[in-house]
């Protein structure tokens, strides 16, 4: 059984929050889905390309946020009902098409247009925690954010209809808390997709004329937050007159719930829960702070519906209202909200004496030595390609001996630059700014710069935002390298599809964009390598280094686990021939190529193969330079 | 059922890889089924890669909770790694918590590399002992080499937990939740994990 079949009214299902998401979507008439995978948002596209294999809708992996923003605007100019999703990093990619989406509006042909962005708060698979709620205000278009599973399936259903009464697309905010979490939800029946696209030549729908258009947004806006006003999604729990009300959103809600649960202070706090942050529904608001004396703010990451709030109380002040969150100190200004955060505000404010877990206990845990708690840093897998690529780009830069300066991008590769990794990318910042850094290092030659600039730039990475970089290192004549980590998936989000891989989201058959043939025709000078071959590697980066002008060299083999998934083999037995192994001595394939799946076994002193996780790749016996380590092909 | 602590928080935990996520969803249907209303918070993404994972269950009679279960508000932990179950006892411990947990290490990369020593497993099972209510250590590792599949030592864990009686979960509605998870050639082995890890603690 799946989420995506037709269900008598009022099934009852347990789902992950975006599967909610993508379930609402649905029930919605959704017909167009696009989005670029970003944890944590991926499961919305994953999903809803699941549903396409057998409703009548379209679902794709998009080369970027922005094409995908634009495909799913296509679609609600078209008069059917679309999405597209993206993490928050990807609302930044998106953001200048969907800045003008907003000024004109969807056209009269009935669409609706929903971008669901999901936040990251505390970065837990994130370069940051930027809150993109503040984009909705710097794009003109109104805000939505759910509190629960339930209400993430509720509001996507919702919003579709707002978006296609006002003709404007609507930001749905997800978080990680709620796009990974899972609960029961209520779902209803499928409706049966059956909209046609439609065209109207006979207008232009176009931003320019900007200023009346701005005039009418904001006039529009001021409509919504009087539909705001009465919406479902924003209520009031507590008691009439409450000494303390906290104000949330999303996250808010249920930590804020737990925290009074916790304390048992239910009767003398309030939670005031807003579900339509922007604009805000400033009537329903003041309504409640009138009834209390103090606010607490209980958001995440940054203090956007405190500051709505102050916002509304400079131009209508209420007096001696006091007001905590963000601003006072008493919930961090960075970071996700949790039960945690709130009980420490509460218990500070309502000076209530708050231990979890008694004194005794918390002095037994303050006394484990810390060396018994142990981190456990993040790695490669067992057969990664990517370990072998570093492992022979450090050693060619080494033996170049120019001090090379490495650019990085966004992947599996990142764990380079991890405690456990090889701490070889100099810079690293968003998807394909590596390849623009390289481009541009490579064009201070004229102001003394003379180290040679490599870029290490993943496949998906380098379709999404690496392309124009590279065309613009052609075209200005830059001096670089871009090592292209062919492994054929978007593996570090969950191994997605991409332009390169020759399939598309809903796992047909697609044309493959040839990255070789690509970087060729721009006129770079390409080369292609197997990582796994080390040496071979090793002499092609180290002969690429000696040229000029933009080259480009891929590094081409799949992902261990995509492999495995496909193929189920094992490529080669390996083993230790122990009289060759220098164990502790050397230790090569343990302390400095770092396999997990090789060890140092204390008894005997030499090197380990742990038989569970060893996929029998074979790149050990490459490295290892007393050929203690012995690959036999497997299969005949 | 009513519980005698509501919600009933049960933190399930490991290393990425070791099936920690697929076990989360089997315990939270098991208990649906029963009628139980559970949320699970999990974080997904870099944390596969050879890190820590954990899942939280809330479990309840009253109401639906949020993902994130405050500190040291955990009834049940059930690791599969000695190192994950006293790392989520410094979160989530107090005097009351009931631990279930795999004896075998499996060794972070940093211990692989020899940065760091893994811990002495003897302070290890003592500070995880001294910090619960009750234990029990089962090694599934080693009970899933005998069974020639490492992989279902995340289902002689569940065995194991169900015999501990630290959650409101009989054999037989694990059986039944087997069935709908695993296909039918699956099903012998995973019956027999599920009964070796029983009887370590039986």
């Amino acid at each position: 059984m799946s989420i995506f079949d037709q269900k008598p009214q009022s099934t009852i299902e347990f789902v992950m929050g975006n599967q909610a998401i993508a379930r609402g979507a649905l029930e919605a008439g959704v017909q167009f889905a696009t989005g670029y995978p970003g944890t944590p948002s991926s499961e919305i596209i994953e999903n809803l390309a699941e549903a396409a294999q057998r409703l009548k809708i379209h679902a794709e992996w998009s080369t970027n946020e922005k094409v995908a923003a634009e495909g799913a605007a296509a679609a609600a100019f078209a008069g059917l009902r679309s999405l597209v999703a993206m993490k928050n990093a990807g609302l930044s990619v998106a953001l200048d098409f969907l800045t003008h989406l907003s000024y004109t509006g969807l056209g009269d042909r009935g669409g609706a247009m929903l971008a669901v962005v999901c936040d990251d708060p505390n970065a837990h698979s994130s370069g940051d925690e930027t809150d993109s709620r503040w984009l909705a205000q710097f794009a003109s278009t109104p805000l939505v954010e759910a509190s629960s599973i339930q209400e993430a399936r509720d509001i996507t259903k919702w919003a579709f209809d707002l978006s296609e009464e006002f003709k404007c697309f609507v930001l749905l905010r997800g978080y990680t808390r709620l796009c990974h979490a899972s609960s029961t939800i209520r779902m209803d029946e499928l409706p049966p997709f059956d909209r046609k696209a439609k065209s109207d030549s006979s207008i232009s729908i176009n931003p320019y004329l900007g200023m009346p258009h701005h005039a009418a947004v904001l006039e529009k806006l001021e409509k919504i937050r009087d539909r705001f006003e009465s919406s479902a999604f924003n209520f009031y729990e507590g008691p009439e007159n409450p000494e303390l009300l906290i104000v949330c959103g999303g996250s808010g809600r249920p930590c804020a719930q737990e925290a009074l649960e916790t304390l048992d202070i239910q009767h003398r706090v309030g939670i005031l829960k807003v579900g339509t942050l922007w604009p805000l529904p400033r009537r329903f608001v003041r309504k409640h702070l009138l009834q209390t004396r103090s606010l607490l703010f209980a958001e995440e990451v940054d203090p956007f519906l405190e500051h709505q709030v102050k916002e509304m109380l400079a131009d209508d002040p209420i007096a001696g209202l006091l007001i905590y969150g963000k601003g006072s100190g008493h919930i961090p200004a960075y970071g996700e909200i949790t039960p945690d955060r709130v009980l420490t505000a509460l218990s500070g404010l309502l000076k209530m004496e708050y231990e979890p877990r008694g004194a005794t206990y918390r002095k037994m845990l303050s006394d484990l030595s810390p060396e018994l708690i142990l981190s456990r840093g993040l790695t490669w897998c067992p057969g990664c390609p990517h370990r072998a690529s570093f492992w022979a780009i450090g050693r060619a830069i080494k033996a170049d001996g120019r001090d090379g300066y490495i650019t990085g991008d966004i992947g599996c590769y990142t764990l380079d630059v991890f405690p456990e990794g090889k701490g070889q990318m100099n810079l690293l910042h968003a998807m394909g700014s590596g390849t623009g850094l390289a481009a541009g290092f490579g064009q201070l030659k004229p102001f003394g710069y003379t180290q040679p600039v490599v870029n290490i730039c993943g496949d998906s990475t380098f379709f999404h935002a690496a392309i124009p970089a590279l065309v613009n290192a052609v075209y200005n004549q830059s001096d670089m390298v871009l090592v292209l980590l062919d492994n054929a998936a978007t593996a570090m989000t969950g191994f997605q599809s991409h332009p390169g891989t020759g399939f598309n989201a809903v796992g047909k058959p697609a044309q493959r964009i040839d990255a070789e043939k690509l970087c060729t025709s721009m006129g770079c000078k390409v080369a292609v390598s197997d990582p796994f071959d080390i040496r071979g590697t090793v002499k092609t980066i180290r002969g690429i280094l000696q040229e000029e002008g933009v080259r480009v060299l891929i590094l081409r083999r799949n992902c261990e686990i995509v492999r495995m998934k496909r193929q189920r083999t094992r490529p080669f037995a390996i083993r230790i021939e122990e009289q060759k192994c220098k164990g502790e001595e050397c230790a090569i394939c343990s302390s400095e190529f770092r396999c997990p799946a090789l060890y140092q076994d204390d008894k005997s002193g030499k090197t380990r193969i742990k038989k569970d996780i060893c996929c029998g790749c074979g790149v050990c016996a490459e490295i290892c330079p007393f050929k203690a380590i012995v690959r036999e092909e497997m299969g005949s | 059922m009513s519980l005698q602590v509501d919600p009933l928080n049960i933190i399930i935990c490991g290393v990425g890889g070791q099936g920690n996520i697929l076990l989360s969803r089997m315990v939270g249907r098991i208990l649906i089924q029963k009628g139980y209303l559970v949320d699970i918070g999990e974080t997904f993404g870099a944390a596969q890669r050879g890190g820590s994972v954990f899942s939280s269950l809330r479990v309840s009679r009253r109401k639906n909770h949020g993902p994130l279960i405050p500190e040291g508000k955990g009834q049940v932990i059930l690791s599969l790694e000695p190192l994950e179950a006293l790392r989520m006892i410094s979160v989530f411990g107090n005097p009351e918590v009931l631990t279930v947990y795999n004896t075998q290490p499996v060794y972070p990369v940093g211990v692989l590399s020899r940065r760091f020593s893994y811990p002495d497993l003897d302070q290890l099972g003592a500070a995880i002992r001294n910090l619960s209510r009750a234990c029990w250590a089962v090694n599934a590792t080693q009970l899933a080499m005998e069974l020639d599949s490492p992989i279902v030592a995340n289902i002689i864990m569940l065995g194991a937990l169900t015999a501990c009686g630290a959650i409101p979960v009989t054999m037989d509605e694990v059986k039944v939740e087997m069935g709908n998870t695993f296909p039918a050639s699956k099903m012998g082995l995973n019956l027999r994990a599920l009964d070796s890890g029983y009887h370590a603690i039986r």
